[in-house]
């Protein structure tokens, strides 16, 4: 295949800054040369390609929205956006590793953590010389975070905390956990804080979560803390707002898989509308005909749409107006776009479509997970109705 | 040390080029333009330079519209501390652009003067000796790699058959090819570092070309493949083709 030179039927490239640009040629570049020579493998074997992780901070896509006094790149977050659709534009799983280590690790150190935390995480972590994971989601606590079961105990000298946390993305390879853990009574959303765990702690362990059919190539575990013993300094000082904190980093998050999912879905149509030029059926390429022709165009209008959103998602996110009903909007419609779009793709490459050589089946899947985690569907659905009616129908 | 990369702004080589109407030249709408690859070899060679002696300058100059100054932010993206754009908006050819950037270059101090060996859009590798030519200067083209002596260059060449190794004196000009100088990616802190630093855009003091495109076509479209037959049985014709009609045995 020839080199992507991405998709743009409403020139939004005349809309972005030279800079935007420019970042996103460069990831685009590193996308092509470093991950889609290996990604298929590397997803086959069930392998995140941690190899790649250096040459990820050495880029500087790592908490790239973070100023440069701690190691980052200060990037604007349309750039922060790009550099999201790039990277899942190869793979859902490279993104959400770096969607996990930007905006649900350094975010919080950065947001809500002390000056000690800052200096004495973030650059390690924009380098990638640590990785960080985010324990939120639990067993039974998923959609309802406000439940969760995770205790922190206050002791003479710090705090205890013991519980479980589930589908932690980055899990077993992480140096450090941002953990949130109850500190009052079970329920009062208050009460959550949020703690940075190094995960050599005693107490803490991790472990692959087994039997995935998505998300292959990335680290998805379950987290066990038992009698973890934390210094008081491990608390993030700033995260006073109970579960309202946790939710911001949610909010950074998700506002980075809409844009990823712009980007699965243009890796797809790309494949698909290539093989339809391609190859020959009744002598004629399928792109010739029509019920080939309806799929590419369904594709190109959901990609359009999903780009558009994001363009102007990510300049509010700049000038400081974008609500989170907004990201939910984003991240609802793109994720449910880029499902339909791989799909589609998949579809149209007939039989070789279920090979890993071609990448639509496996974003296709990966998208099932991307379209489930960060707020499901539904979960959105509900945010946005509560907005819309006042009526909350959790 | 100074070093002077020199570089050109040029269609994507991943673009499908279109003729304008007038037959002269490519429709450029639409078209994404890049730095020539062989001057990201250069590029990349005078950054390490740099890197390697631990100090110096790196600083890139070309020849073009006001629209290459985003093709220099390229290059300063990539950690080179300066750009001048020499600003010529009409067709230069090789003796033109070598003119204004020797005007350029002849007070510039630098040790070393870098170009890649030729660019990807004209393909006419002149520039870079005929820039040596006008300052005087000795001049090596196709240089894989170089290594410095106290007062000299030494490049290594991979030429048919063999490799040569040439010593030239500085100051010196190179051209610069595929070799050990894979280009690094701009970072993105490279990226952002690249709006503050500084970039003269300037009327290239020599705006002449002394030679005109009289007509550019697009090359004859490759004719499908032909199938013989499967199997063994196939190959005497397949020799026989190959030798009477391919003249490829």
């Amino acid at each position: 295949m020839a080199r992507f030179q991405g998709i743009d039927f409403y020139d939004l490239d005349a809309l972005f800054s030279e800079e935007e640009r420019m970042i996103r040629d460069t990831v685009r570049s590193w996308v092509e040369d470093r991950l889609m020579p290996i990604i298929g493998q590397a997803y086959h074997k069930h392998r995140f390609p941690t190899e790649l992780i250096p040459e990820l901070g050495e880029l500087g896509v790592l908490g790239a929205n973070l100023p440069e006094q701690y190691g980052c790149a200060e990037l604007n977050n349309v750039a922060y956006g790009i550099i999201m659709q790039e990277l899942e534009r190869g793979d859902s799983g490279v993104r959400s590793f770096t969607s996990v280590q930007s905006a649900l690790v350094m975010y919080p150190i950065y947001a809500f953590g002390s000056e000690e935390q800052r200096t004495g995480w973030l650059p390690k972590l924009a380098s990638g010389e640590a990785i960080g994971c985010f324990g939120l989601t639990e067993p039974d606590f998923g959609s309802n975070p406000a439940g969760m079961i995770t205790t922190a105990k206050q002791t003479s000298d710090g705090w205890l905390l013991n519980g479980a946390k589930m589908w932690i993305t980055n899990g077993s390879m992480a140096d450090v956990a941002i953990t949130w853990a109850q500190t009052s009574e079970i329920g009062d959303v208050k009460g959550i804080r949020g703690f940075v765990v190094p995960t050599d702690t005693p107490g803490f362990s991790a472990k692959d979560q087994e039997g995935k059919l998505s998300l292959l190539a990335s680290d998805t575990s379950e987290l066990v803390l038992q009698d973890v013993e934390l210094p008081d300094t491990a608390m993030l000082p700033g995260g006073s707002e109970g579960l309202k904190n946790p939710l911001m980093c949610l909010t950074q998050a998700r506002y980075g898989i809409a844009w990823g999912a712009v980007g699965a879905a243009m890796a797809c149509f790309d494949e698909a509308l290539s093989y339809s030029k391609e190859r020959l059926i009744f002598d004629t390429p399928i792109g010739g005909k029509q019920i080939q022709q309806v799929r590419l165009a369904d594709m190109l209008t959901g990609i359009t749409q999903g780009q558009l959103l994001c363009y102007r998602l990510g300049r509010m996110k700049d000038e400081g107006t974008m609500t989170p009903q907004q990201v939910s909007l984003a991240k609802r419609a793109n994720c449910d776009m880029a499902t339909n779009v791989a799909r589609e793709a998949r579809r149209l490459l007939g039989a070789n479509g279920i090979l890993v050589e071609y990448h639509s089946m496996r974003h296709m899947a990966n998208l099932e997970s991307v379209y489930t985690y960060e707020g499901t569907h539904d979960v959105h659905s509900l945010i946005l109705g509560q907005a819309l009616t006042g009526i909350s129908a959790f | 040390m100074k070093v002077v990369v020199c570089i050109k702004r040029v269609p994507d080589t991943e673009t499908h080029i279109r003729i304008s109407e007038t037959g002269t030249d490519i429709d450029t709408r639409g078209v994404k333009y890049i730095i020539s690859p062989y001057d990201e070899f250069a590029i990349e060679a005078g950054l390490r330079v740099k890197e390697n002696m631990e100090g110096g300058e790196v600083s890139l100059l070309t020849v073009g519209a006001s629209e290459a100054q985003e093709t220099l932010r390229n290059g300063l993206a990539m950690g080179a501390d300066k750009a001048t754009l020499l600003r010529a908006d009409s067709y230069m050819d090789g003796l033109g652009t070598a003119k204004a950037l020797a005007v350029e270059l002849k007070n510039s101090n630098a040790q070393l003067i870098l170009f890649g060996v030729k660019a990807a859009g004209s393909d006419q590798q002149q520039v870079g000796p005929m820039v040596a030519t006008l300052l005087d200067l000795p001049c090596v083209t196709g240089v894989s790699s170089f290594k410095f002596g106290d007062t000299v260059v030494i490049c290594r060449r991979e030429i048919e058959g063999r490799v040569e190794v040439v010593e030239a004196d500085l100051p010196a000009v190179l051209t610069i090819t595929k070799g050990e100088y894979e280009p690094r990616y701009a970072s993105l802190k490279g990226i952002m570092a690249a709006k503050r630093k500084p970039l003269e855009e300037r009327e290239a003091s020599f705006n002449q070309s002394g030679i005109r495109i009289e007509k550019l076509s697009q090359p004859p479209t490759r004719g499908a493949g032909r199938i013989l037959e499967d199997g063994p049985d196939a190959v005497p014709e397949l020799v026989r083709l190959l030798r009477e009609e391919a003249n490829a045995l």
